[in-house]
């Protein structure tokens, strides 16, 4: 099964995998080899794939996948590995934009703001989860 | 005929044009590979969005979102990606021209991006709605009230259609200006006529292949059409912020080149020039001298 992780950036991921667990909208999504057509929106949080038995994480942002039989099309704005997340720099930016809804934000930055908040708690996350092990 | 010292003022005059042409030949050179870079990465992600509506929308049904159906209104609305700076040839002349000649219909309005095709417009007395000037280098958030600005006029029902006018980028000596519809979202734009789909690793859109997949949508078909749809719209139109970015300062850059060219071959001729002169002033001095000293013997 082809997993691509697409982002406005670049392409962030292509290879073959055995399994891809995805942050889906009403929850998490597990998806296998040959699994029904299906499209899902996503939200920020954490996709874990499986290759050569091992799993892999990966922090991504808002976006939706796309399922086929054989391949599995994420597009999200934002993926990055555990090593890429810098913590103390992902802190600052959350604090940043927690602090600019608090202040008076343009209604159309609202959504914006929001959804840097989401991607850089789902950073941290990963980040965090890795280090209780 | 010029004395000497006016020419020595002209060299001096050229010397220094050529300098300045040539530093922002540099500077357009250094920031045409950054605009490059950017748009030759950001069209993976748009190819991707394009191949997966493509197969979306064959597959919902009819009215699942306004966005797939021609507006009720009559006007058209044009967005024109210009540049904010001059000095770069024919960048904004071929894609204003290109515009002006299209058979765009009777009612026009125009938003523009960038301030000389919003004050050319304004010259030839357009409709104008809105001029947005964006910084350089383009950022995604710079452009969300471009989309929701257009997104919002075409929800309200004045118009049929929105176009987009802008370079697009093929490589450093080709840029075309294109003129390509946004909304509503057809299939003829999206199956792959993007010029650029192909230039990367992108396969070309073909639905005919492979077998008809019946999606299932979470959470619904609706709410999976209102993320995606204007996603696509703001993902798009950045993609052609960013050929048109990429266009631009190539343009720039051969602009320079053969300006900087040019005052060389100026330079050249003019020093030629100065030195017959200095010679012809030399030979006419050994002429005066030697003509006094034969008239003292």
């Amino acid at each position: 099964m082809l997993l691509e992780i697409v982002t406005p950036e670049g392409k962030a991921f292509s290879d073959d995998v055995s399994g891809v667990v995805l942050p889906g909208a009403l929850g998490e999504l597990g998806i296998l080899p040959n699994h029904a057509s299906l499209v899902s929106t996503l939200v920020a949080g954490e996709l874990r794939y499986t290759k050569d038995g091992k799993t892999h994480d990966l922090a991504i942002g808002a976006g939706f996948a796309e399922i086929t039989g054989s391949r599995v099309n994420v597009l999200t704005e934002m993926a990055v590995r555990d090593a890429q997340i810098d913590e103390a720099a992902v802190q600052a930016a959350l604090e940043r934009a927690q602090s600019r809804l608090k202040e008076d934000v343009l209604p159309e930055e609202i959504a914006a703001v929001e959804a840097a908040i989401a991607n850089s708690l789902a950073q941290l996350h990963l980040k965090r989860k890795r280090r209780t092990i | 005929m010029p004395s000497t010292r006016d020419i020595r003022r002209r060299i001096k005059s050229v010397k220094n044009t050529a300098q300045i042409t040539k530093a922002m030949q540099m500077v357009a050179a250094a920031k045409m590979k950054k605009a490059q870079d950017a748009a030759t990465q950001g069209r993976a992600y748009v190819d991707l969005l394009n191949k997966v509506l493509v197969s979306l929308q064959e597959r919902a049904e009819e009215n699942v979102h306004p966005f797939f159906s021609a507006g009720q209104g009559s006007k058209t609305l044009v967005i024109l990606i210009t540049s904010d700076k001059g000095l770069c040839g024919a960048f904004n002349t071929n894609l204003i021209k290109k515009v002006l000649t299209s058979d765009l219909g009777p009612d026009t309005d125009f938003v523009t991006v960038g301030r000389k095709g919003g004050q050319s417009l304004a010259r030839l007395k357009k409709s104008l709605i809105a001029d947005f000037s964006l910084k350089d280098p383009a950022s995604f958030p710079d452009l969300r009230p471009v989309a929701k600005l257009l997104q919002d006029k075409f929800l309200s029902g004045d118009y049929q259609k929105v176009l987009v006018a802008f370079n697009n980028f093929i490589n450093t000596a080709t840029i075309s200006p294109s003129l390509e519809q946004l909304l509503p979202i057809n299939p003829v734009t999206l199956g792959g006529k993007r010029s650029y789909e192909g230039v990367g690793q992108g396969e070309v859109v073909d639905s005919s292949k492979g077998p008809v997949l019946d999606y299932s949508f979470e959470p619904s078909t609706a709410e999976v059409f209102a993320q995606v749809l204007p996603q696509y719209v703001s993902n798009t139109l950045f993609q052609m912020l960013l050929e048109s970015r990429a266009s631009e300062h190539s343009s720039r850059m051969v602009a320079m080149k053969n300006a900087t060219d040019n005052a060389k071959q100026m330079l050249k001729d003019l020093s030629l020039e100065y030195n017959k002169l200095r010679q012809a002033a030399i030979t006419n001095e050994l002429l005066e001298i030697t003509t006094a000293k034969m008239a003292l013997e």
